[in-house]
């Protein structure tokens, strides 16, 4: 039944030729090799959940009073743009499962990219010669930022607005042209013009995702033609790829984890509640809410913007850096910087010019897992410093008390996990010397006995 | 003549030693409620809160419960109202004068209660206890007016919030004679809400929005307690993530 | 082997029957918990399709390593290539000045197409920036519009204010106003007439990054407690009303810019002139004194 419809194809495409090397092609396998694919199926479910939200939500700031279904909203000034999601949200069917699912998605897509990023840096997956690959991975997380970012402050909520407004001022922040720039890309002075909205909505509806689409799609195509990296061991050499061929193995692997992302993101999205706009209502300018806080992947920013003590950099009356661009601009920049320039640093550092497809073990590379330990560390404190308002309100903890503690940790804590780690590394390094040792010895003594 | 210059003269008197007494406030005829709480202010409250409610302006001398220097606010006029919050929420006693009053167990009994709110009322005129009826008051004008005006301090559904350096309490069990009371006294560093700011009527509708607010409508799911994308990131990392990397493992086990 | 082929058959149906179960309750118009069963449902039939995959991977298909050799570079072909390209620029003789006078076509056509984005937004006039509605006479409203008198704002509350008239979704509109007792205020000699009666008006967008200053620090009793502040929820900037909106807490790194406060002869509080400084977020040259036109 499958040989005459794959002649059929064929005689319409000369593909089988492609066919048989696809279906053949090897996958080297290990679990953390699928981490990536976890970030792809999640980006799947954005497209799909993310079209059926763009068929009920309109990109309008025209203002409009609330007269639906949810009581505690009723006769309440809002824009179209809010007043609609809130529909979509309560009283289009399946609404809120696809907006929540959308939701989940978009936070579980930047944290799948991430953990597989960790992966990628531990094992010295970027060296040559996947440099570009990285490149291309490390843009299409700067990119998912942006797009959850976006996507999240379409919806004119009390909470997302807030955040626009420090968008704003992150922009303004930015030496000479910051305030030009802001002025571009809001049509003005916040809150900006009716036409902020729709370069949100088609950057976060067609751009961004058609970018991220390519990037994703430039991505597969250069793992594919450089085959997947693998670990050492056994039959496998810098030369010698040992893995499962795409069909039928893998792609039974894969299919299964495909579908397990989709349950996962479902569940969650019918489950637990995420971002209830009902509950926090419309923005505007002059109204705000304590506890306010950007999705996961933005709270890294908040630390930092809170954790920076009060200064504008000024030149007699004129303001030079006003204090935002601290957290807001150089600390980002300062880690996707470092991010993008890791192959060109540890090349520089190691002498390292070789090709690699084998992966290097974390505590065999002593190094680069102790600094990206140390790197990570230091992100995820100033990230755990934005939460100390909510620290306060549930333990008791200083508030102030908790800033200066982190602004001394921030400094303190880095070199110490990079120490810590470097132990770790040689401690298992060691133990593994020692276990070996034994077994060599183990056997030998048998073999003596056994002469004997 | 004579007579009606004597009945006169004794109403005057008596007018003026009721006048003068009024004045002092201190030993005006009182009530046995609030001569009762009188003795309760003597054992619990006047170390802090000075002789008569005077307030006592910086710790000094005075030494009360727990070899605490005392020192507190004049309760001169804060009437029944403020009484009755912080005695029935258990802000007060207070054991360290400069700690922030947090609702805690409630250290009088009913009946105390009533005796020491009699007993300050009785000090000078001040509010009455407020009767509010949230049933009264429309949600939706409550929720506008409790974002414009609340949510700064206690958050969009009151779970409460930072104030440098205080904590805006989250107000899942305040009852509406509380709220109401709060808004009026305005404790600790919470601003104040009278009633040419916030009508009683406004103050039905506020009331009945927080009371909505302890069980909002939650039809997304398990609602990970209103507070915002913070626990959301928990779950997309600890739930999501952890399951996740778990199928990954799962689905690359070789049979055995 | 024949009991993973049972299993397998078994998550599918149970699949199917969950898909099923997922059309049934959407298709009912008053169910409880709609979104939670339509989320149940639909995931469970992922996962009985995901469980069915994973077991099919490991007992139902032929799952055996094969051996392949990762690639190399090609210097042969890279060569090749590079003879390909310069064969086809043999006929060029003078290729600098085609290739500079190529880079001055695309380098002015990419900026020619650039150039309409200049369109989007006023970037080289910043002068809007400075801009506020108000003006001096310039009566203050509330949400509803409604004149505010000045017995209107007592101590220990606050009220926000907007100018009448005006857009209150402008970031220049919404003011906080609070009474404060004369005798304890600290304002810049300039601004001596500002406060009557001890009323001051402040912006209430905050100078660090934009958010509305929502939160007023308003102590019952000094002696144990904060004095008064003005709060933003954001990152907890506090502005100091008493001494013309110092900083006092958090990363703010310019004052709150402060509204001159009259009242007229209604009783009503009216604006005095501009603000003492830009409003909002700092820009790069932002004139920290100069005052918002």
């Amino acid at each position: 039944m499958i040989r005459p419809v794959v002649r059929a194809l064929d005689e319409r495409t000369h593909a089988a030729p492609f066919g048989v090397r696809a279906l053949r092609y090897l996958f080297p396998d290990h679990w953390s090799f699928l981490l990536g694919e976890v970030a792809l199926y999640t980006f799947i479910v954005l497209v799909a959940t993310g079209t059926y939200l763009a068929l009920f939500f309109h990109p309008s700031t025209a203002q409009v009073v609330y007269h639906g279904s949810y009581a505690p909203l009723d006769g309440t000034r809002m824009t179209e743009a809010y007043r609609s999601t809130v529909q979509l949200s309560l009283d289009v069917r399946a609404g809120l499962l696809m907006r929540q699912t959308h939701h989940w998605a978009a936070d579980v897509f930047v944290a799948a990219i991430a953990i597989h990023l960790m992966r990628i840096v531990f094992t010295g997956a970027f060296r040559k010669p996947r440099e570009l690959t990285y490149y291309v991975g490390l843009t299409i997380l700067v990119l998912a930022l942006l797009e959850g970012y976006l996507g999240y402050s379409l919806v004119d909520d009390l909470l997302s607005g807030m955040g626009l407004a420090i968008g704003y001022a992150v922009a303004l922040s930015i030496p000479f042209v910051g305030a030009n720039i802001g002025q571009l890309i809001w049509g003005g002075p916040f809150p900006g013009t009716a036409d902020f909205w729709s370069r949100m909505y088609i950057a976060h509806v067609f751009l961004l995702p058609l970018l991220i689409a390519t990037l994703i799609a430039i991505h597969l195509v250069l793992v594919a033609a450089l085959h997947h990296t693998q670990f050492g061991g056994g039959r496998r050499t810098e030369r010698r790829l040992v893995g499962l061929p795409a069909y039928p193995a893998q792609a039974a692997r894969s299919l299964g984890l495909m579908f397990a992302v989709f349950a996962v993101l479902f569940l969650l999205g019918g489950l637990v509640q995420i971002n209830p706009i009902w509950l926090w209502g419309p923005y505007h300018v002059a109204d705000g809410t304590n506890g306010a806080q950007p999705d996961w992947y933005l709270g890294w920013l908040i630390g930092a913007l809170r954790l920076m003590p009060s200064f504008d950099v000024t030149i007699l009356d004129y303001t030079v850096i006003p204090n935002p661009f601290w957290g807001g601009v150089l600390f980002p920049g300062l880690v996707f910087g470092t991010l993008y320039a890791w192959p060109s640093i540890e090349r520089r550092f190691s002498g390292d010019r070789a090709r690699h497809n084998l992966l290097d073990r974390p505590r065999d590379v002593r190094w680069r897992t102790a600094t990206a330990a140390g790197f990570l560390s230091w992100v995820f404190l100033i990230f755990l410093a934005g939460s100390a308002d909510r620290a306060y309100v549930l333990f008791g903890w200083s508030y102030e008390t908790q800033l200066q503690i982190y602004r001394v940790l921030v400094f303190v804590l880095p070199p110490v996990v990079f120490w810590l780690t470097l132990k770790v590394c040689d401690e298992l390094r060691r133990n593994e010397e020692v276990s070996r040792r034994r077994r060599e010895a183990e056997a030998e003594a048998r073999a003596a006995a056994n002469r004997a | 003549m004579r007579r009606a210059g004597l009945v006169l003269l004794a109403a005057g008197a008596l007018f003026g030693a009721w006048t003068a007494t009024a004045a002092r406030g201190e030993s005006a005829p009182r009530s046995a409620l609030a001569a009762r709480g009188a003795e309760l202010y003597a054992e619990s409250c006047q170390s802090c809160h000075g002789i008569d409610g005077a307030g006592i302006a910086a710790p000094g001398a005075v030494h009360g419960v727990g070899d605490v220097a005392g020192f507190g606010p004049s309760l001169r006029g804060v009437g029944a109202q403020a009484a009755d919050f912080y005695l029935r929420t258990g802000y007060m006693p207070l054991r360290d004068p400069s700690a922030q009053p947090r609702r805690s167990h409630v250290e009088f009994s009913p009946g105390q209660i009533r005796a020491l709110t009699a007993y300050v009322a009785s000090l000078a005129p001040g509010p009455g206890i407020p009767a509010p009826h949230p049933v009264q008051g429309s949600l939706s004008a409550g929720m506008s007016l409790f974002v414009e005006n609340c949510a700064g301090c206690h958050q969009a559904v009151a779970t409460g919030g930072y104030v440098p350096d205080a904590v805006a309490p989250p107000l899942g069990q305040s009852s509406a004679r509380d709220i109401a009371e709060a808004v009026r006294i305005g404790p600790n560093l919470m601003p104040r809400f009278s009633r040419s700011r916030l009508s009683d009527a406004q103050l039905d509708s506020l009331i009945a929005y927080v009371l909505y607010a302890r069980a909002p409508d939650d039809r997304g799911g398990i609602s990970l307690g209103h507070v915002g994308p913070v626990p959301e990131g928990f779950v997309a990392w600890l739930m999501a993530g952890v399951v996740l990397v778990g199928v990954c493992v799962a689905v690359a086990r070789r049979p055995a | 082997m024949r009991r993973a082929e049972l299993t397998v058959a078994a998550l599918l149906l149970l699949a199917a029957a969950s898909a099923a179960g997922f059309v049934v309750v959407y298709a009912l118009d008053s169910i409880g918990h709609q979104t939670q069963l339509l989320g149940l449902t639909l995931g469970a039939a992922f996962a009985c399709v995901a469980a069915a995959l994973v077991v099919a991977g490991r007992h139902l298909v032929p799952v055996e390593d094969g051996e392949d050799e990762y690639g190399s570079p090609a210097p042969e072909a890279v060569d090749q290539v590079a003879e390909v390209v310069e064969e086809g620029a043999v006929r060029m003789r003078r290729r600098r000045l085609l290739a500079g006078a190529g880079a001055a076509a695309g380098a002015a056509i990419g900026a020619a197409l650039l150039a309409p984005v200049v369109s989007l937004g006023p970037a080289f006039d910043l002068a809007a920036l400075a801009r506020t509605p108000w003006r001096r006479g310039r009566r203050l409203v509330d949400e509803a519009g409604a004149p505010i008198p000045a017995a209107a704002v007592r101590p220990d509350e606050f009220v926000t204010a907007f100018p009448e008239g005006a857009d209150p979704e402008e970031i220049g509109s919404p003011v906080i106003l609070v009474r404060l007792d004369p005798a304890r205020l600290r304002l810049p000699a300039a601004r001596r007439t500002w406060a009557p009666e001890g009323i001051v008006g402040y912006s209430k967008i905050c100078t660090h990054a934009g958010c509305a200053i929502a939160l007023y620090r308003a102590p019952l009793f000094e002696p144990a407690e904060q004095p008064p502040g003005l709060v933003c929820p954001c990152h907890y900037s506090t502005f100091d009303p008493a001494t013309g909106g110092t900083v006092v807490f958090g990363p703010a790194g310019r004052a709150l810019p402060q509204l001159p406060i009259r009242i007229d002869r209604q009783g009503n509080l009216r604006a005095g002139g501009t603000f003492s400084g830009p409003v909002g977020p700092s820009w790069w040259g932002v004139r920290r004194g100069r005052a918002t036109s």
